[in-house]
């Protein structure tokens, strides 16, 4: 069926528009898309079905529709439509583009068929996401959007190169499951990679998320990195090597988080830890892991919207983000916190709320494998979130000490955007049957038994009483202004102080062959000029009598030549 | 004048305290008379997952602290 057309483009064709379309036209234009494109999502969905296009002498697949792809086509209809409606009273035309052009490359990629439209929509996402750091308009944030692209765009490249290898070996470009048995595969292992935020090509996501604007960063945590989960689980389901890394992911953000202070900047370093839980799972490859991998990027998308839709809130009403200058703010602003709660108790898995019916899933799933050394890291990981997300966030920006910041609640727009997700984490982890319904694989998985409530209930609150007790007795590091230095630094700091050295090191020897070569040349123009001063060789006078006497032994030469 | 909140007492914020801990043992005892399904050995402990997530969240605090003295730099440390 073909009366449905490919997601990506209601999507690119309203960014188009917004560059057309005056202010007030476009405000409205922006919320109406996602809805626009659900219309056409469904006629996707009852159509299944493919669109193929030729090209030279391949076809490129604008849109596959399987379980897979349309479960994160869903996501991220559903991401567009909260973070349009979150940002509906942005009127700044460059946010308004970037914003459709990076939702709609997204559901390009995950709609893409074959790896060379992956590639050109992969790009498309780099581009459109750009933007929303760049919208920022502060220096700070423009360099940091510089680090961000060159990371993307490396990624590309990898891709694009895999790519190559992958059609060079195999003959085809269908995106199916690749594996890394081969270059090609290896190569975009890699672009997937950095894109999901492994361990140390992890920084372009906590370096320039939190540089972007309030409702920016909404939108950046909904679509890159899920689109690289998405990526992974088309491409390398089952592969081992990713639960190693899935389980670094989870642990090592916590402790950056616990002590980081830019609350925004927190939620980066979870946004990690929570991707590391499906990178775990897609690693496992399981059915119910690969459930439990995409299952909780939908649902985390949608908590971790709320908890940055709620810190943006924050940071567009008082201007301040840092742990160390809020507190308080409950006083000022009741809905705004409640909402933030929700989102909280949904990223720590609480029963009844959203995380607690996908993660769960693989944990099972990687206790079911008997990966116990896995298992009990994720376990800690899973307190570690609870303890800077769950609480840290709500704790420092609402209450803590009171900041005596007097403000207000956020415009009406942003608290319809934050309400309805909350609703959402509430209706899914209340009855998970529906996200079950929609997840590709087979699941006989039941969340609420008695033994697993009880023992995350545990788990939870004996980490919130760890948090009080810690506060008591005063062993809680404060929020403190500073930077803490990541792998970032080996870009930020020593290469480009190595560069530095080595610069000076060039100009030194440059300086000196300079030097020395202009005295050479000194020394040679003092000798020339002085055979042309009075006394010199070239200055002499020669009598016309001596003259004439060598023009008479030439021309005698000649003579004697010319006879012989 | 100055607005009072409920929180604002510390005497409240004490009894919230008290009353969240009460919860904690609850929980424990239920813990105690259940008979939970278990996947390796040691989730069959009593009180295993109340231990596990207090002490990780304490060595997570005092890791992360002592992190703090190998990462963190003035505030503008990257900016020229």
């Amino acid at each position: 069926m073909t009366s449905s057309i490919p997601p990506a483009f209601v999507f690119l064709v309203a960014a188009a528009l917004v560059l057309l379309l005056p202010g007030g036209s476009r405000r409205l234009l922006v919320p109406a898309v996602p809805l626009l494109g659900g219309i056409n999502l469904w006629f996707v969905w009852q159509g299944g079905g493919a669109l193929e296009v030729p090209l030279l002498d391949t076809r490129l697949t604008l849109l596959r529709a399987d379980s897979l792809s349309l479960l994160f086509g869903l996501l991220f209809h559903i991401a567009a439509f909260l973070g349009a409606v979150f940002a509906f009273h942005v009127r700044d035309r460059l946010q308004q583009a970037g914003m459709l052009l990076y939702a709609g490359s997204a559901l390009g990629a995950v709609f893409a068929g074959d790896l060379i439209t992956l590639v050109i929509f992969w790009e498309g996402a780099t581009l459109g996401s750009v933007l929303l750091i760049l919208a920022r308009r502060e220096p700070r944030a423009v360099r940091a959007a510089m680090r961000y692209l060159v990371f993307q765009l490396v990624s590309g490249l990898l891709l694009l190169g895999g790519a190559i290898v992958v059609i060079g070996d195999t003959g085809s470009a269908a995106f199916g499951h690749i594996g890394i048995d081969s270059l090609g595969g290896v190569l975009i292992f890699v672009a997937f990679g950095i894109k999901c935020g492994f361990p140390l090509v992890h920084t372009w996501l906590t370096d320039a998320y939190p540089e972007s604007t309030p409702t920016g960063m909404v939108f950046l945590s909904a679509f890159t990195t899920k689109l690289a989960v998405y990526a992974l689980a088309r491409g390398y389901a089952g592969t081992e090597v990713l639960i190693p890394i899935g389980t670094a992911m989870t642990a090592f953000p916590i402790f950056y988080a616990v002590i980081e202070n830019d609350l925004r900047r927190v939620l980066a370093y979870s946004m990690i830890n929570q991707i590391g839980f499906m990178v775990v799972g897609i690693g496992i490859g399981t059915s119910l892991a690969l459930n439990g991998a995409v299952s909780h990027a939908f649902n985390d998308v949608i908590f971790k919207g709320l908890l940055l839709m709620s810190m943006g809130a924050v940071l567009h009403q008082t201007g301040k983000i840092n742990g160390s200058e809020l507190g308080g703010l409950y006083k000022s602003m009741p809905q705004t916190t409640g909402l933030c709660i929700v989102g909280a108790a949904s990223i720590s898995a609480f029963p009844l709320f959203s995380g607690f019916v996908s993660k769960s899933m693989v944990m099972s799933a990687a206790a079911a494998e008997g990966y116990w050394i896995v298992w009990i890291l994720l376990l800690f990981a899973s307190a570690g979130v609870f303890h800077h997300a769950g609480i840290k966030i709500p704790y420092f920006a609402f209450f803590a000490h009171d900041s005596g910041i007097r403000t207000r609640e956020p415009p009406l727009n942003m608290r319809i955007a934050m309400a309805m997700a909350a609703i959402l984490c509430i209706v899914i982890g209340c009855y998970p049957a529906w996200l079950y319904s929609l997840l590709p694989w087979e699941v006989g998985y039941v969340p609420y038994t008695g033994s697993h409530v009880l023992v995350q209930v545990q788990l939870l609150f004996f980490s919130a009483l760890a948090f009080a007790f810690l506060n008591l007795v005063g062993l809680y590091p404060p929020e403190l202004r500073s930077a803490n230095i990541d792998s970032d630094w080996l870009y930020r700091r020593l290469l480009p102080g190595a560069a530095r050295r080595i610069e000076g090191a060039v100009a030194a020897l440059s300086a000196f062959i300079r030097e020395q070569s202009t005295r050479g040349l000194d020394r040679l123009f003092y000798a020339i000029a002085q055979q042309n001063r009075p006394g010199g060789v070239m200055a002499r006078t020669w009598p016309t009598g001596a003259a004439a006497l060598w023009i008479l032994v030439l021309l005698g030469a000649c003579l004697v030549i010319y006879y012989v | 004048m100055k607005k009072k909140y409920w929180l604002d007492e510390r005497r409240n914020v004490m009894r919230l305290i008290w009353f969240f801990a009460a919860l904690c043992v609850g929980v424990l005892v239920i813990d105690a008379g259940f008979h939970r399904h278990e996947e390796f050995f040691w989730e069959g402990w009593f009180g295993f997952y109340g231990f596990f997530g207090f002490i990780a969240c304490v060595v997570l605090v005092l890791a992360a602290k002592e992190l703090r003295r190998l990462v963190m730099r003035r505030e503008d440390y990257y900016d020229e």
